[in-house]
């Protein structure tokens, strides 16, 4: 006897077809890239395999004639507030396989949302709102270390000038970039896709740790590339292709361990820019190996500068896990530019389901810890702060600033954006919306003009949002409400969460 | 015609300046002396130099580098052709940590002793075959997460004759390349799962051929090499990860 395969008897969605609209066109089984929908040739009808839908919703999407629709499964196990479905589906899937649980996207557990907790300032009387559609309003952010003071001397003629040169920055026209997704865990069409918005909108994206390929050179300047464990695809002309290069130490949603691309994955393409053989595994160690310190850190983030001769600004991208705010402070005097950092709520194409949903802080938590810290230590000004993880819709962006960042990353609403469903199966490599995969056939689902128009839309909404919401503040432009707590009010928080995010309780 | 500079006096940052320079004015070859610790001598050079280094650089020389071949007249201090590319570096002495460090192509040649950590994550690529070269004795995790390439580890030229001639953990969790070993190395000191196996005709070919360009790099003769026998470390399997998930 067969030993029984307890996860596949209860299948998390339910795939309800209308045959009275059903037209037996089959576009759901080609539509569907997990095999869910059957045709059934002796019957000449179509059958659903519900164990196999993934609850993506491409075949309902697509459907020409609306006949499908994808519920969640309807079969209950007896209430139980403790042994919820989610925890006795993965014992039977363990039980089955003996593996690690796998998923994608960021924590799904649902821990306090802070950003859900705050609410903003607005002007009423005594100070006058400004209408962004009339007056200017400034989303320009720079990135990168300022001076400590601005010197100025007399020159020729009586005009002033700057005693010294300025730091090297970089000059977003909006606080929004792009957060670090590879090519391997993406598309080539979504990399391509926000390399343009990000050109169109004058702000960045990040190529990942998966190298960059050779027809995305030409959006260079308003390229980071990243710089991870594994190296791959990391030579000379790749670190001088972008203005940033960033060290991935971390990851919101795995902190602590490293990643895989595992073979299967590794195409014609892939290996070439990687630069690692077809379908063998690319393996990214947990740690860079020659960073066990601050101090190795700084060796890493000096050898990168002069291998690119000053010309690129060094990030450092962490996970934010309890002593963030003592790390941060040792990245800053490391010397990086930038300091990246992912919470609880980063997403991710592939992590332990354990890693994604319980390792890690919340951003709004990490942001402001780290942001009093470096205040308190008179280093504030050496660095940017990029806040990353779970941002998703402009007020959230706002909230990060108020908290002190200098900008967001995002990414899962980049991927929203393309039409992802959040089924949370990016590893499988078999993304029904042409997103989260390389197939050849697959990709073709999104064409990269249409994740560029997608990308752009969003953010060209969320950066007019943005302006309205600091007029209506009383603000003009985006540097005035970083680090501005005072724009904030908690509801619902405690004292100790409220010291820690430096922001006062509604009605105070 | 080659450019002398004595950089006792000067920064690091000055000196790669001066060498890319020197490098942009069409000089051929470059000789450093009085190097005391500069770090990241040659770092992220792209051309087919030769430069000569007398003392000891310091941390990443030569990382990221494209080309030049680099010889050192004394030790190196950590992270030497970290993530290199192209080139050679030849060291007349011993290496620190971290040596070669998901180097990709070019070769590495070590008169003597290595530290910890080296030869972590070399990997290969099309024709681009990272060659690691050791005279002397190794510390742990050599040829750690190994992805691809060769490591030489000989043992002959050690200021440590009662070490072993490498730490433990040699080669965990490699998953490409090949580890060649002079000598016998115990079972024990291996990363787990890998075995120590003997030479096939391929490998001694390839290592007679690796150890002749050694041997020119530091006038020795190739013969005294092969005296003793050789063996090779070979990762178990080359998908570590492939059955860890359940979906």
């Amino acid at each position: 006897m067969a030993t029984p395969q307890f996860a596949k008897f209860y299948p998390d969605f339910y795939i309800e077809r209308d045959l009275d609209k059903c037209i037996k066109c089959k576009k759901c089984i080609r539509e569907c890239t997990y095999g869910a929908h059957i045709w059934d040739e002796k019957k000449k009808i179509l059958k659903e395999d519900h164990s196999k839908c993934v609850g993506c919703h491409r075949c309902e999407a697509t459907c020409p004639t609306g006949a499908i629709i994808i519920k969640k499964h309807p079969s209950a196990f007896r209430e139980h507030a403790n042994w919820t479905p989610w925890f006795i589906k993965n014992i039977y899937k363990q039980a089955d396989q003996g593996g690690v649980l796998l998923t994608a996207t960021g924590c799904a557990q649902p821990f306090k949302n802070y950003f859900d907790h705050l609410v903003l300032d607005a002007c009423q009387v005594t100070n006058p709102p400004i209408d962004p559609l009339r007056e200017p309003m400034e989303l320009r952010t720079f990135i990168g270390p300022k001076p400590s003071l601005v010197e100025v001397e007399e020159g020729e003629n009586g005009k002033f000038r700057l005693k010294k040169p300025l730091p090297r920055n970089i000059q977003l026209e909006v606080p929004i970039m792009f957060a670090a997704m590879s090519f391997g865990a993406l598309s080539l069409h979504v990399h391509h896709g926000l390399a343009r918005a990000a050109k169109e909108l004058g702000t960045l994206y990040n190529t990942g740790e998966g190298g960059l390929h050779a027809s995305l050179y030409e959006y260079g300047s308003n390229t980071i590339v990243q710089c991870a464990s594994g190296r791959f695809g990391l030579h000379v002309d790749y670190l001088n292709a972008g203005v940033a290069i960033e060290i991935k130490i971390g990851q919101g949603a795995k902190p602590g361990i490293g990643g895989h691309l595992p073979g299967e994955k590794v195409t014609e393409e892939i290996s070439k820019t990687r630069m690692i053989p077809v379908g063998s595994d690319a393996i990214s160690p947990a740690p860079h190996h020659d960073i066990y310190s601050i101090e190795d850190l700084r060796g890493l983030i000096y050898a990168l500068k002069e291998a690119t001769e000053y010309k690129k600004l060094v990030f450092v991208k962490i996970a934010a896990v309890h002593n963030v705010a003592a790390i941060a402070s040792g990245i800053a005097r490391a010397g990086a530019d930038a300091i990246v950092i992912d919470g609880l709520k980063g997403g991710t194409g592939a992590a332990p389901t354990m890693f994604r949903d319980y390792i890690g802080i919340p951003i709004e938590l990490a942001i402001s810890a780290v942001d009093k810290r470096l205040r308190e230590e008179g280093i504030r000004h050496r660095v940017s702060i990029i806040a990353s993880g779970g941002i998703r819709c402009s007020a959230d962006v706002v909230k990060a600033i108020a908290l002190g960042a200098d900008a967001v990353y995002i990414g899962t609403a980049a991927l929203i954006a393309c039409g992802c469903t959040m089924c949370q199966k990016c590893y499988t490599g078999k993304c029904p919306w042409g997103i989260a995969t390389n197939n050849p056939e697959l990709i073709k689902r999104l064409p990269p003009e249409v994740a560029f128009e997608k990308i752009y839309n969003l953010v060209r909404a969320w950066a007019h949002e943005i302006k309205e919401m600091l007029g209506a503040m009383g603000l003009n432009s985006i540097e005035s409400l970083k680090g501005n707590r005072d724009k904030l009010r908690a509801v619902g928080l405690t004292k100790e969460e409220m010291e820690i995010l430096e922001v006062k309780h509604a009605g105070e | 015609m080659s450019l002398e500079l004595d950089v006792s006096t000067l920064h690091y940052s000055k000196v790669n300046r001066l060498l890319r320079e020197a490098i942009l004015e069409g000089e051929k070859e470059i000789v450093l002396k009085g190097v005391n610790g500069h770090r990241y001598l040659a770092a992220g050079v792209s051309a087919n130099v030769k430069i000569d280094i007398y003392g000891i650089p310091g941390l990443d020389l030569g990382a990221f580098m494209r080309g030049p071949v680099i010889n050192v007249y004394g030790n190196a201090q950590d992270g030497a052709g970290n993530t290199m590319d192209e080139g050679k570096i030849i060291i007349h002495g011993m290496a620190g940590d971290v040596v070669g460090y998901a180097m990709r192509g070019g070769k590495i040649h070590i008169k003597e002793d290595v530290g910890y950590r080296v030869g972590i994550h070399m990997k290969a690529y099309m024709d681009k075959v990272p060659v690691l070269i050791i005279g002397g004795k190794a510390g742990d995790f050599l040829g750690e997460y190994m992805a691809g390439g060769v490591i030489v580890l000989l043992g002959m030229f050690s200021r440590y004759p009662e070490r072993p001639i490498a730490g433990l953990f040699l080669g965990t969790g490699m998953h490409g390349g090949t580890i060649y070993i002079r000598g016998k190395v115990k079972e024990s000191q291996l990363g787990l799962g890998l075995k120590p196996y003997a030479l096939e005709s391929e490998d001694e070919k390839l290592l007679e051929e690796l150890l002749k360009d050694y041997a020119r790099d530091f006038g020795l003769d190739p013969s005294e090499f092969f005296k003793e026998d050789f063996v090779k470390v070979v990762p178990y399997t080359h998908r570590p990860y492939g059955r860890l998930y359940a979906y």
